[in-house]
């Protein structure tokens, strides 16, 4: 009998399950439920943009590309960051095409933190920094944002949690699951920080489409002195609707991108190469898109949150992605009591805002990233339980 | 196009509550605005979009394609008018290409729909000649799809 235990790489083996897994399984085995769960896009991807990869299976284009991404989409990447944010990157030196901003995410927190490195991730966010940071070796320090600051991340909650073994700063902003988003002052105030301490950053700015209420994304890479330090994350799955073609990028300093070629060449070798041409078309014709899309996805924005604070779970008003995270506190149950009793009393299902780090405890996440049709049956349903609670 | 008619226009069912929260109006705002296009005939009035494959007993549905002589003065519109005007008729549309009207039609038969050709529409002055097509399954209707295409049933509950 093998003792496979043994053979399995410690690192691998800290990472804990998702604590949540139980309440997804139940999910999965119930029929008929009404999700507000997924936080993907509900749209399909634009026809223009689908048709590009079609065509090019077509002409049978079916080879592997350079690792680094094609030339062209390297370019058009380029482009699309001076046109969006401001930033100047050389498509031949410092843009790396990558299996969606997951891969782009791995590979960056590799190359730059190893054992006894300290990783500050803020919570909550999205699940998969922690876990990278402990399998690459490094030790993740988390920093609770607040409802009080607007989740915003603030110089007042990172100063105490640096220490000499600091290395890296997640930025995740617009930010999975609290919708929060940062200024330009925000970010200026801990810029400052990052660079007294020469700190890196990794800002994962996924949906930076997609703010709201006249507000546009800023990337922490435009604030003076941190462009050298930033790995910008960025990607089209949520901004073109193209979660399933698995393709984003990462914009940093020549010398890093160069190392995470390196690792992506020897573990991916290339993104997907019918994404690549897609994505093309998407970034030469598709910023009309965005806009549609961000604008239904505001008006679903104001339907849901308007309609969960006057049924009384009060909602900060989320200002980027497509998330809403509402604060159940005053229905005394804790968030995951909350989500298995709203699944079997409704159906509904939604996600214990427990699954994004502790401090997402006594808040739900409600993803409006659905057909106004689907939502306003939840919210019906949200509404019926809360009365019956 | 309006924002508020292109809502109404999928789902009239919207309280003017919620009208008002997507649309970022008040809620006065949104009602003046209901009524002046219900005033004004922008609005013409509310249904439910039924899939009648799924009810029994429904009828059977035509579209029928009309050849017309324009009659002076009034071109197409007087025939239209009158073809609007039987009960049987629940569309009209005057076209450009092969032919000049389009019409559907409802009724519990074959043979009353042929019934009504044959001998109501046929009739009229101005028709020159019919051609109709019985429709045989729905897909689609006013956006709506009314068939269920099949998607992978693991369509994934995870945490993204």
């Amino acid at each position: 009998m093998i003792d496979y235990n043994s053979k399995i790489n410690d690192s691998i083996k800290s990472v804990k399950p998702s604590g949540i897994r139980k309440f997804f399984d139940i999910v999965n085995e119930m029929d008929n439920v009404i999700s507000l769960s997924i936080g993907e896009p509900d749209f399909k991807t634009p026809w223009h943009i689908r048709k590009a990869g079609i065509d090019s299976l077509e002409m049978g284009r079916t080879w592997y590309t350079p690792n680094r991404g094609f030339a062209e989409l390297c370019k058009e990447i380029s482009n699309y960051m001076l046109r969006k944010c401001d930033l100047t990157y050389d498509p031949k030196s410092e843009v790396l095409v990558t299996v969606g901003g997951s891969e782009a995410i791995d590979v960056a927190i590799r190359c730059l933190v190893g054992k006894g490195d300290e990783v500050l991730i803020p919570q909550p966010s999205f699940v998969c920094y922690e876990p990278l940071t402990i399998m690459s070796g490094a030790t993740p320090v988390i920093i609770e944002t607040k409802i009080e600051n607007n989740f915003r991340l603030t110089v007042d909650d990172i100063k105490d949690k640096i220490t000499d073994k600091t290395r890296l700063l997640i930025l995740p902003f617009p930010n999975n699951p609290t919708g929060a988003i940062m200024e330009k002052e925000d970010l200026e105030a801990i810029s400052k920080l990052v660079i007294e301490h020469d700190l890196m950053v990794l800002s994962d700015e996924i949906y930076s489409e997609l703010t709201y209420g006249g507000k546009t994304h800023v990337s922490v890479a435009t604030i003076e002195g941190m462009k050298e330090r930033t790995i910008v994350i960025n990607g089209f799955s949520k901004s073109f609707a193209m979660t399933g073609w698995r393709l984003g990028f990462a914009c940093g300093p020549k010398e890093i991108v160069a190392m995470m070629t390196k690792l992506h060449q020897f573990g991916i070798m290339s993104a997907p190469t019918t994404a690549q041409y897609a994505a093309i078309e998407a970034l030469k014709n598709g910023d009309d898109d965005i806009v549609y899309m961000r604008d239904q996805y505001d008006m679903r924005r104001r339907l849901v949150v308007g309609s969960l604070n006057k049924m009384g779970l009060t909602c900060f008003e989320p200002k980027g992605a497509f998330y809403c995270f509402p604060c159940i506190k005053s229905t005394g149950l804790t968030s995951e009591e909350f989500c298995t009793k709203l699944l079997h009393s409704k159906h509904v299902a939604l996600v214990p805002g427990s699954a994004f780090g502790e401090c997402g405890e006594g808040f739900v996440r409600l993803s409006y990233s659905y057909s106004l049709k689907h939502l306003k049956k939840a919210l019906t349903l949200i509404e019926e339980f809360l009365k019956e609670l | 196009m309006d924002k508020l008619l292109k809502l109404l226009s999928e789902n009239s069912n919207y309280t003017t509550a919620q009208l008002a929260l997507m649309l970022n109006e008040p809620e006065d705002y949104i009602k003046a605005q209901i009524k002046e296009y219900e005033d004004s005939g922008i609005i013409r009035g509310y249904q439910a979009m039924v899939n009648w494959d799924n009810v029994p007993d429904a009828g059977v549905m035509a579209i029928i394609e009309l050849k017309v002589t324009p009659q002076k003065e009034k071109g197409f519109d007087e025939v239209a008018e009158k073809v609007m005007m039987f009960d049987e008729v629940s569309s009209v549309y005057l076209m450009a290409g092969g032919y000049d009207l389009a019409l559907i039609v409802k009724g519990e038969t074959i043979q009353d729909v042929s019934a009504f050709v044959a001998k109501k529409l046929s009739a009229l002055e101005g028709i020159v000649s019919t051609a109709t097509h019985f429709m045989l399954k729905r897909y689609k209707e006013g956006s709506v799809a009314l068939v269920d295409v099949e998607e992978p049933t693991d369509r994934r509950e995870m945490i993204l």
